[in-house]
């Protein structure tokens, strides 16, 4: 039982905690459960069709973007390479912390501090994800956002670059 | 074809993986909005530009988990009255300040550069969310 119990992730534990909230409030406050859960409902089913084409778009991501193919184009010299530090973190999959192996490597091989820290930033503006994000704050939000972010990765990377030195701590 | 197959795998692995938590926190933002009256979020945040989007950015940098929580979080925020430079604020903390990542971002690629790029990404997500915010009209 104690295995079982350590094998459960922490997101299952956290909705476990959500339902025991709900169930709780279905004895205590029945009208309360039921604005709650309506409200839920209204929700969930207005967010479910951009979380299918979400689906659809994180299947291209992974299709056409690999790690590989990220750290191929970061090799890349001069301007070119920040252009493509912001593009692969724009198009970099996965949890962030995935990538700090590959970032460590391209480091070793020339990669600065500056580079490291856009390609970073830039992993916030997730295409597939871009959806749900037009859908709660508008197509001109996100787009305004978007360019603020890129030209801020720049300035954040060339920030670093100076504050370590290029590189050398 | 090769590739495809691991491809859809590994979305459908990430939605199911984020399922209890999407679910989780749509379940619980419901329950937030209906018990917690609107004016008490009008009192944490002020429309005070700096006030805010500080606030914003710390909740955001705390938080951690799938950039798609945030969404659903700052967009149900900002229907009940929570400024858009708050909301904004919280958004890029979200995704460019990592706390909880910190220890493995300062083994692998060093404690200083982590540091400082965890400081920098908080100070530029207000920097962000002001600026966003302008450039959209929306006045401050």
């Amino acid at each position: 039982m104690r295995n079982y119990l350590k094998k459960i992730s922490n997101p299952v534990w956290f909705f476990i905690f959500v339902l025991l909230i709900y169930l709780g409030l279905l004895f205590l406050d029945f009208n309360l459960f039921a604005s709650s859960l309506q409200f839920f409902w209204k929700i969930f089913i207005k967010i479910l069709p951009v979380f299918i084409l979400v689906f659809f778009l994180m299947i291209l991501t992974n299709y056409f973007i690999t790690p590989k193919f990220v750290s191929k184009h970061l090799g890349e010299k001069g301007i070119k390479r920040w252009f493509y530090v912001i593009v692969g973190g724009i198009l970099s999959t996965g949890p962030i912390y995935m990538w700090y192996p590959l970032l460590a490597e391209l480091k070793n091989k020339g990669l600065s501090y500056g580079l490291m820290a856009c390609f970073l930033y830039n992993r916030a503006v997730k295409i597939p994800l871009l959806p749900l994000m037009i859908f709660y704050f508008s197509l001109k939000y996100v787009i305004i956002l978007a360019i603020v972010m890129i030209a801020v990765s720049v300035i954040q990377g060339i920030l670093i670059d100076k504050i370590l030195k290029g590189g050398k701590k | 074809m090769k590739r495809f197959k691991p491809a859809v795998f590994s979305a459908a692995k990430m939605f199911w993986k984020a399922s209890p938590l999407i679910l989780g926190t749509i379940l619980l933002v419901s329950f937030l909005v209906t018990v917690i009256p609107q004016s008490f979020y009008l009192k944490i945040f002020t429309r005070n530009i700096f006030l805010d989007s500080f606030i914003g950015s710390l909740i955001g940098s705390i938080s951690a988990g799938n950039p798609l929580i945030s969404y659903i979080l700052g967009g149900e925020l900002l229907k009940i009255g929570v400024g858009l430079i708050a909301v904004t604020a919280f958004l890029v903390a979200w995704v460019t300040v990592g706390i909880v990542q910190l220890p493995a971002e300062s083994m692998i690629l060093g404690k200083k550069f982590a540091i400082i790029r965890n400081v920098l990404s908080f100070i530029f997500a207000i920097i962000v969310a002001v600026l966003t915010v302008l450039l959209l009209g929306g006045g401050l």
